[in-house]
């Protein structure tokens, strides 16, 4: 099923002089782990944005054409509505704290939509045991380091339980044990259908590529690549892109550029130890 | 330059932070940084890395124990002083940048400097050319995409050129030519001589670009030593929440195939070198080409 649907999408900022989102057409399915890359101002953020409506509901600007989630023109309806499908959650996670202490903070959501008190109990417990944060509980959001902010922000969203869940950037401060910890959680709500897709943007390709089941490559405000993750690494526009090429991929690219190697690149570590087992 | 107590710049003695609330950020840090050098600290989330390099401009004092910066004390000297001579540039863009024009960010922070009116100019020119953000010079930072914000907030440090520079997390939102640039920028700056701290959990970066490695748990420093000594142990991987970079990992696994493999395999090109040596053997592939 098709939970997000770009028709044709393009978008300017009011400020900006050109559009930064270029004829999109996209379709969004249900059981997919998705990794959104391109490089900097590429349009990544402003592509997420448009899946909630903070494009064009927050941020103004020219529109042509339409973006659906779950079938609703996110022209039309209030992204507090939106929001109940699609969560969010931001790389600089402080600019949206709010609460007294982290438990609030993660309360905060699910209270607002009337959430049942036992119920909330038990998906604040589960959110915090995700993002390994029992010791924050009591802790003023805005007292705390950098990448335990980031939990918190994933943990505030995930308490909504929203079908779509949209990482830009929030595990970029994340020690990288427990970026791939949280990313394999989620990746296994994923398969245990309780939630219906994610969409992570994060520049160490080398951490979520493993995850990947298909990759969307944008480029000055166009989708130039879409589809499954070996298919895409493989193409000459994800390599000619100036994203992080992680270096298993890009040893294999030189072996091949070097007629040594043919065949297709690995994207994690485990297939390139395949590789090389194969050819023993 | 010479680990020589001369060069000793930074000196950290038994020193704790505990923050209002309670918490005890810095448990007893013992540190010395050589003039010169470059450092990574790394360790996982909340283990006081930024806090440790806020003592170091005097952000934050020091609850007890003691931090030199050269021959000053960061209690006893003054704080204009300090800023002079270490910039940070911090984790998060957004709490750095205040000012309504990406010109005005650079100018304000060139302020004080006694520069002529035209010296002024010029440097916010050499500064917005060399950062690459002329084209952003009249937006608002409000509106820059995350690695554009940080370039800025780089550039706006780096335009003071502060003798110590402590960079947290530099890398975070930057795409190939961002990592590029920050990589080529250290290169820079530690041929000028100054010296360099890296707070980061980019191990792909650190491996590549950061020769020293300070790892960081719970308030205290529990590994110091070259970075890919810290990245390849796993008991200090395990301390530290991190993993192995890849071709670490990768150079592990050949080491277990008992082939002979180099020691500094895990640098790409050698990798590169390696592997095709071993696939041509094993493939019987001749010079120039396929079978
Ligand atoms: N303003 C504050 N008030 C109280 N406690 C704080 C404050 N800032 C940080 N802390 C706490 O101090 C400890 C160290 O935080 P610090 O920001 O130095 O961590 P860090 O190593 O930089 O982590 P990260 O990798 O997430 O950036 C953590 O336990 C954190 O919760
Ligand atoms: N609110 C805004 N107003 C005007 N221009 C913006 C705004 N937000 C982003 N931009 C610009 O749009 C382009 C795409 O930005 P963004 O979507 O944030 O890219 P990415 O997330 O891929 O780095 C950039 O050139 C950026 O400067
Ligand atoms: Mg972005
Ligand atoms: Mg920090």
């Amino acid at each position: 099923m098709n939970l997000i649907k770009f028709e044709d999408f393009s978008f300017k900022y009011d400020q900006a002089q050109d559009f930064v989102l270029k004829d999109i057409k996209l379709n969004i399915e249900s059981g997919k782990f998705i990794l959104l890359c391109g490089i900097t101002g590429s349009g990544k953020t402003s592509l997420v944005r448009a899946m909630n409506g903070l494009i064009p509901q927050f941020y103004h600007g020219e529109i042509k054409g339409d973006v659906f989630v779950k079938g609703k023109n996110t022209k039309n309806v209030p992204t507090s509505t939106l929001s109940r499908d699609v969560g969010l959650v931001f790389q600089n996670p402080e600019n949206q704290l709010i609460a007294m202490n982290v438990e609030r903070e993660i309360a905060f959501g699910p209270e607002n939509i009337g959430i049942p008190w036992d119920e909330m109990d038990s998906r604040i417990k589960e959110c915090i045991k995700i993002t390994d944060i029992e010791h924050l509980r009591k802790k003023a959001p805005f007292e705390i380091s950098g990448g335990e902010q980031q939990r918190v922000a994933i943990a505030s969203i995930l308490a909504l339980q929203p079908e779509i869940i949209i990482f830009d950037e929030p595990t970029s401060l994340l020690d990288p044990k427990s970026a791939i910890q949280i990313l394999n959680l989620l990746k296994k709500i994923l398969l245990e259908k309780k939630i219906s897709t994610i969409i992570v943007i994060e520049h160490r390709l080398d951490i979520v590529l493993p995850l990947a089941d298909e990759v969307i490559l944008i480029d000055k405000g166009r989708i130039i690549e879409h589809g499954e993750a070996h298919y895409v690494i493989n193409g000459e526009k994800f390599l000619n892109s100036g994203v992080n090429i992680p270096k298993c991929v890009s040893v294999f690219q030189k072996l091949m550029n070097q007629n040594i190697f043919t065949g297709k690149l690995p994207i994690s570590i485990e297939e390139t130890k395949n590789l090389i087992n194969s050819i023993k | 330059m010479e680990k020589k107590l001369e060069n000793l710049q930074i000196l950290v003695n038994h020193l704790t932070y505990h923050y209002p609330d309670g918490t005890i950020a810095l448990k007893g840090i013992n540190l010395n940084i050589y003039s010169g050098e470059i450092v990574g600290i790394m360790g996982k989330n909340g283990a006081g890395k930024s806090t440790l390099i806020k003592t170091f401009n005097g952000l934050l004092k020091p609850t007890t124990g003691t931090v030199y910066i050269e021959n000053d004390e960061v209690n006893n000297v003054l704080m204009s002083k300090l800023t002079r001579k270490v910039g940070i540039v911090f984790q998060n863009p957004d709490l750095q940048l205040f000012a309504n024009t990406v010109e005005d960010e650079i100018k304000f922070s060139l302020k004080n400097l006694n520069f002529s009116k035209t010296e002024l100019e010029n440097q916010i020119y050499l500064t917005l050319e060399k950062f690459k953000l002329k084209k952003f010079q009249n937006r608002t930072p409000f509106t820059l995409s995350g690695g554009e914000k940080k370039r800025l907030a780089i550039a706006s440090i780096m335009c003071r050129n502060p003798e110590i520079i402590v960079f947290d997390e530099p890398t975070i939102g930057q795409d190939a030519e961002g990592v590029e640039f920050i990589k080529n920028l250290i290169k820079e700056k530690h041929a000028e001589g100054k010296t360099i701290i890296i707070v980061t959990h980019d191990i792909e970066f650190a491996i590549d670009n950061i020769p020293r490695t300070i790892l960081m748990a719970d308030g205290l420093i529990v590994a110091d030593g070259p970075t890919n000594k810290i990245l390849s142990q796993d008991q200090i991987l395990n301390i530290g929440s991190l993993i192995s970079p890849q071709l670490i990992k990768l150079s592990k696994f050949l080491i277990d195939l008992k082939l002979k493999v180099p020691e500094d395999v895990y640098i790409k090109e050698n990798m590169v070198q390696f592997l095709g040596s071993y696939f041509k053997d094993k493939m019987g592939i001749t010079e120039g080409g396929k079978p």
